[in-house]
């Protein structure tokens, strides 16, 4: 892990006319780094994200994303950042190959590249033979592991995911976070919003979120060891019995 | 350009891949049109009629030979007394009877003067109308008939020219208003739809942090349905032609933009709905009771405009598919250029404008 900063924030501020959904939050994401954004429903995780890339502009502060102003760079962001969204965010009426096919295009692939790419991916995903199948007839967790393929298909510097294994079982769970340890050894930097604590454990530093400010940031064990507690569980009850605010 | 390509070959498997899509796009504009066109008419063929002939002379036999003969009516039976009457339609098997009284050759020959009852089912008002209409013209064609070599003190002759539609066939009207519906319910219905589709799924999102331009996605969005649209306009337009016998009086090249300008004010008008509605529900219950019933109600394909009252014709001009539904009208029956609907033109320019301006906006606003 480098030292280069690929995300930095500095008193990032978005008001909903009175309401402040995200509260002056300053951090600093390395490259490769594995990104842990923790934070009950409502505490500004996802609006902040959304401003990280691009969707919504902030209302104060400052920010950069892959060397590019969050205000006035917009577009330049675009090119460098993959996203996958809680919703998987794949076209279940296309074949397998047709979504990596879109997706690539919409970045602005070459025929070539995406052809190679392709069979790569299909060959690591063991998906060669279903490359022409639905997605809609595969099992969720295949699907969310083409769906964070397809994300970081354009070879991205920076990987949002959000939510990003809702609904999927354990073992799957596990598997996917194999693909984003590759993805991060290869200089990829993953920023991670999530609802399970123990994927907490995984990533490189957490940072839990509270009303909209952010009330702790390290690694998982400095912050075990801060909050005295055993696992990230106990760190997240302790933070978020302070919130306020009410789901939402 | 890439980029805008594989946007539109994702759009055409989902059009493709979908068979109810499929059905709507390009199964229900020629459903549609066949029914309008045969069903849905307002022309009366060979309406069974009886005759109650109290007379059953050389004169009434004639008449009823007559009216027998046109291709509006054909007799059913002969009645014996007038219960009969209210029994035939009772059963429906007539929707017309004919009373010829006693000494009807005689009231003819000696008195110059003769009657003849019409009875209708005017339970239904319309076709008890027409019915009643046409009888009356096939008599009075009979009467001119025998009175040719006589010499009447005073007669008028009124001549009618029924212009542009001189068999006032229900088609010349029914082809541009279901023109006007197909393309509203194609284009401003499903790519609403499709958008909306976009936003519940979760892909807007992906392609709006994807470095395409939301220009570009809402154009690409766009473009398979003028394509289709294109397609219906033709498809239409051919069996019009072909087997409605409704003729292209005026230049195919302006009746073609005209849709076309028509088919991309639709499709902004889509646009605009799907940037407001968050469920696909949402978007089909606007686009239907918002657009498709007013185009039904005040295009005045279905009832003139000139009858409403003046709030309902004030309302009537901001719906698109009356300007549309003018434009056609005027092109293909009578047959005349743009220098007689240019004013038609600039309304439905000025809309898509508005329209399109509208959704851009809201579409942007949405990402702030």
């Amino acid at each position: 892990m480098g030292n280069e900063k690929v995300i930095t924030a500095e008193q990032l501020t978005k008001r909903f006319g009175d309401f402040v959904a995200v509260d002056a939050i300053s951090f600093e994401v390395s490259k490769g780094e594995i990104f842990g954004f923790l934070g009950a429903n409502g505490a500004g995780k996802t609006t902040a994200m959304r401003m990280l890339c691009g969707l919504s502009l902030p209302t104060s502060g400052k920010a950069t994303v892959a060397g590019f102003d969050v205000f006035k760079q917009n577009e330049s962001i675009k090119k460098k950042i993959g996203y996958m969204s809680q919703k998987f965010s794949l076209y279940e009426d296309l074949t397998v190959k047709e979504n990596i096919r879109f997706y690539g295009g919409i970045y602005g692939k070459s025929d070539s590249f995406i052809k190679e790419k392709t069979e790569k991916l299909l060959q690591q995903l063991h998906l060669t033979n279903e490359a022409n199948a639905l997605v809609r007839s595969l099992p969720l967790g295949w699907k969310q592991k083409l769906a964070f393929s397809v994300a970081i298909f354009h070879e991205p510097d920076i990987v949002f995911l959000d939510e990003p294994t809702g609904g999927v079982d354990p073992v799957t769970r596990r598997e996917f976070w194999n693909m984003i340890y590759e993805a991060s050894a290869r200089g990829i930097t993953v920023f991670v919003t999530t609802h399970y604590l123990d994927e907490a454990e995984y990533c490189n530093r957490v940072s839990i979120m509270v009303d909209g400010k952010i009330e702790a940031l390290d690694t998982p064990a400095k912050l075990k060891e801060q909050y005295h507690a055993e696992s990230m569980d106990e760190v997240f009850l302790q933070l978020a019995r302070k919130a306020t605010r009410s789901d939402g | 350009m890439k980029q805008f390509i594989s946007f539109i070959r994702k759009e055409f498997y989902h059009i493709f891949r979908d068979r109810k899509t499929m059905l709507i796009l390009l199964v229900m504009p020629i459903v549609q049109i066949v029914i309008f066109g045969f069903a849905l008419t307002n022309e009366v063929k060979n309406s069974k009629f009886s005759v109650l002939d109290n007379a059953h002379d050389a004169a009434s036999a004639a008449l009823i030979q007559q009216l027998d003969a046109s291709q509006y009516f054909e007799l059913q039976s002969n009645l014996h007394s007038y219960n009969d009457i209210s029994e035939a339609f009772k059963k429906g098997t007539i929707k017309l009877a004919v009373v010829i009284p006693e000494h009807f050759s005689d009231d003819l020959e000696h008195q110059n003067k003769a009657q003849v009852q019409l009875v209708a089912d005017a339970s239904d008002p319309n076709v008890a109308n027409t019915l009643v209409n046409y009888a009356g013209a096939v008599i009075l064609d009979y009467q001119d008939r025998i009175t040719q070599d006589k010499k009447l003190p005073y007669t008028i002759n009124t001549e009618i020219r029924m212009l542009y539609n001189p068999q006032l066939k229900g088609a010349y009207n029914f082809v541009p208003g279901v023109m006007a519906m197909v393309l509203l319910l194609v284009c401003t219905m499903m790519t609403a739809i499709t958008i909306v589709k976009e936003k519940e799924m979760g892909t807007m999102e992906i392609m709006l942090v994807s470095p395409l331009k939301p220009l570009l996605i809402i154009i690409a969005k766009a473009i398979p349905y003028l394509l289709l649209s294109i397609v219906n306009i033709i498809s239409i337009l051919l069996l019009s032609v072909f087997v409605l016998d409704v003729p292209i009086n005026g230049s195919i090249v302006l009746l073609m933009s005209e849709s076309i300008l028509f088919t991309i004010v639709s499709l902004s008008l889509g646009l605009l709905i799907s940037t407001g509605a968050s469920s696909q529900q949402t978007a089909m219950f606007i686009s239907l009771v918002g657009m498709f019933l007013p185009t039904v109600m005040f295009s005045g394909f279905m009832f003139p405009v000139e009858n409403m009252p003046k709030p309902l014709q004030i309302i009537s001009n901001i719906v698109p598919a009356k300007w549309y539904y003018i434009i056609v009208r005027s092109v293909m029956i009578k047959g005349v250029g743009i220098e007689a609907v240019w004013k038609e033109t600039l309304v439905l320019f000025g809309m898509m404008l508005f329209f399109l301006g509208m959704a851009f906006k809201q579409f942007k606003i949405r990402l702030a």
